[in-house]
């Protein structure tokens, strides 16, 4: 369970997410969409204590991140591709996370074999292709059997045949019970495999609802989408002179 | 929708100590191949310089014999030393913000507090140990190869022990030194120019307009003129006094480092 209560975080004077509120329920994908600069990264970053909150907290199963036992047994997260060092290879990269997780080393082994990056651990993480990268991301993410995890943008640079992996293992960690937020701009692939959806623009809550309901409001999914957030789309808006916040994405 | 229940186990009593966050680093610093290329350039340099500077090291005049300390000129190196140690130890922190690999770290041990001290507390014991073992090795090597009649200075001579140990311990002060200074800026660039600027350029430059008054507080002249001598030098800190002016710079930086660290965005 990860309860997001009022967050607010700005940059200098940009707002980037306003009194945001929402739950993310287990045993569910929580699909997180918003158009870019909404705010979705911000919001994560959050929840992982990465950044700090202006105003409000983000809890998971009640606690702050900061205050978690075991951080790594209870949350599981790629924030963004490539938070490794590229000169350590995939296997001393999650050797030293169980290390400092808790978690016993022979669940390396594990974690790998389930990316299917065994191969290739003992190369330099920093010769592996995008696709190679979100692997060992989300082998991070799997490496303490949390029961709640976080995906920004899972799918980035990964092929078909991965974007259906991410897809069919979304699914079967919500069915095991867990808490999944997955977030993407990838309206088509959340209507794949999200069952709840949190929309957000301009760091705003504009629907916290299901695919279903949310789909049957329009044509598909799509059109739903597109006139939720048409208002807060900078680069559609009918010249408003606003601009959305920044999404951060560079760190 | 109903919630199956969770098939993975609880997460067992008790939580994450620094003990985790000091092994993890253990394991980052020993994966990766720059640290042992540093530490063998540290151990390789120091010895190299102090052979190198014993062995043109001449017989004393008669005037100046009351003050050789040859014991000072085979520990030169430490001047190399601290520049790789000290690099190597921004590197522990800043390359962690470059490399993104800051998010991972901190999803394991969220108290940067924590973290930065296991970091210290890893990389300081590590570089003690190679300090002190290259500092003695260096001077046995580097009296080995004094030219013959230049008086030999033995381990057990007043105050000869004392400055190889005081010159390894420096090399462990200033790989912290590195560590906090890259808390401090978490950008490699400007960490190595502010820890290259107080050990070799403001010395350089402030001993130059005032003499050894304020230059006799930085940490390579504590080095050289505080900490490597048989016969204290005058006008400068006596060996215990710098080793605990020193001392307090790590204090003061890493404390300054892991405050920021804790305040601002990762």
């Amino acid at each position: 369970m990860i309860e997001v209560q009022g967050l607010t975080k700005r940059y200098g004077p940009t707002t980037a997410v306003e009194a945001l509120s929402f739950e993310v329920r287990p045993g569910a994908v929580t699909g997180f969409l918003g158009p870019n600069g909404s705010g979705k990264s911000t919001t994560m970053r959050m929840i992982m204590g990465l950044d700090r909150p202006d105003a409000g907290q983000a809890l998971i199963s009640g606690r702050p991140y900061g205050e978690l036992r075991w951080p790594l047994r209870e949350v599981g997260a790629l924030l963004e591709a490539r938070a490794f060092h590229p000169g350590r290879s995939a296997r001393a990269h999650l050797s030293a996370l169980a290390a400092g997780g808790g978690i016993r080393s022979a669940r390396v082994d594990e974690v790998l074999a389930a990316v299917g990056l065994s191969d290739v651990a003992g190369r330099r993480a920093g010769t592996y292709s995008l696709g190679m990268a979100q692997r060992l991301g989300i082998a991070a993410a799997l490496l303490g059997d949390p029961g709640v995890l976080l995906f920004d943008e899972p799918v980035n640079g990964l092929d078909p045949e991965g974007v259906r992996w991410i897809r069919e293992l979304m699914k079967s960690l919500a069915a095991e019970g867990r808490t999944v937020l997955l977030s993407s701009h990838l309206i088509g692939e959340m209507a794949l495999t999200a069952d709840h959806l949190v929309v957000i623009g301009q760091g705003r809550l504009l629907a916290d609802t299901s695919v279903r309901e949310l789909t049957a409001r329009g044509r598909s999914l799509e059109e739903a989408f597109f006139a939720l957030t048409g208002a807060s789309t900078a680069y559609r808006g009918a010249g408003s002179g606003v601009d959305a916040a920044p999404e951060r994405n560079d760190r | 929708m109903t919630a199956p229940t969770v098939p993975h186990a609880p997460a067992p009593a008790g939580r994450h100590r620094f003990a985790h966050a000091a092994r993890m680093e253990w394991i980052k610093l020993r994966s990766l191949r720059s640290t042992l290329w540093a530490l063998l350039l540290t151990v390789a340099g120091m010895i190299a310089i102090g052979v190198v500077t014993m062995a043109n090291t001449k017989v004393p005049s008669a005037a100046k014999a009351a003050e050789f300390d040859p014991t000072n000129n085979v520990l030169a190196g430490v001047a190399l030393g601290q520049l790789v140690v000290g690099v190597l130890g921004v590197l522990v922190v800043t390359g962690e913000y470059s490399s993104g690999s800051i998010r991972s770290t901190l999803a394991a041990i969220p108290d940067r507090r924590t973290l930065l001290m296991a970091k210290a507390a890893v990389y300081g014991a590590l570089t003690l140990l190679v300090g002190e073992a290259v500092a003695l090795v260096t001077f046995f090597a580097g009296r080995a190869a004094l030219a013959d009649g230049v008086p030999r200075p033995g381990i057990g001579d007043p105050g000869v022990l004392r400055a190889v140990l005081l010159s390894g311990a420096y090399l462990g002060l200033i790989g912290l030194l590195g560590i906090g200074i890259g808390a401090l800026t978490r950008h490699t660039a400007s960490a190595i120019a502010a820890l290259v600027g107080v050990t070799f350029v403001l010395p350089a430059v402030i001993g130059g307009i005032s003499g050894t008054t304020v230059a006799k507080f930085f940490p390579t002249m504590i080095a050289g003129n505080s900490l490597a001598v048989a016969k204290p030098v005058s006008d400068m800190l006596s060996p215990w006094t710098g080793l605990a002016v020193l001392c307090l710079y790590v204090a003061v930086v890493l404390g300054a480092g892991a405050r920021l660290l804790a305040r601002r965005d990762a």
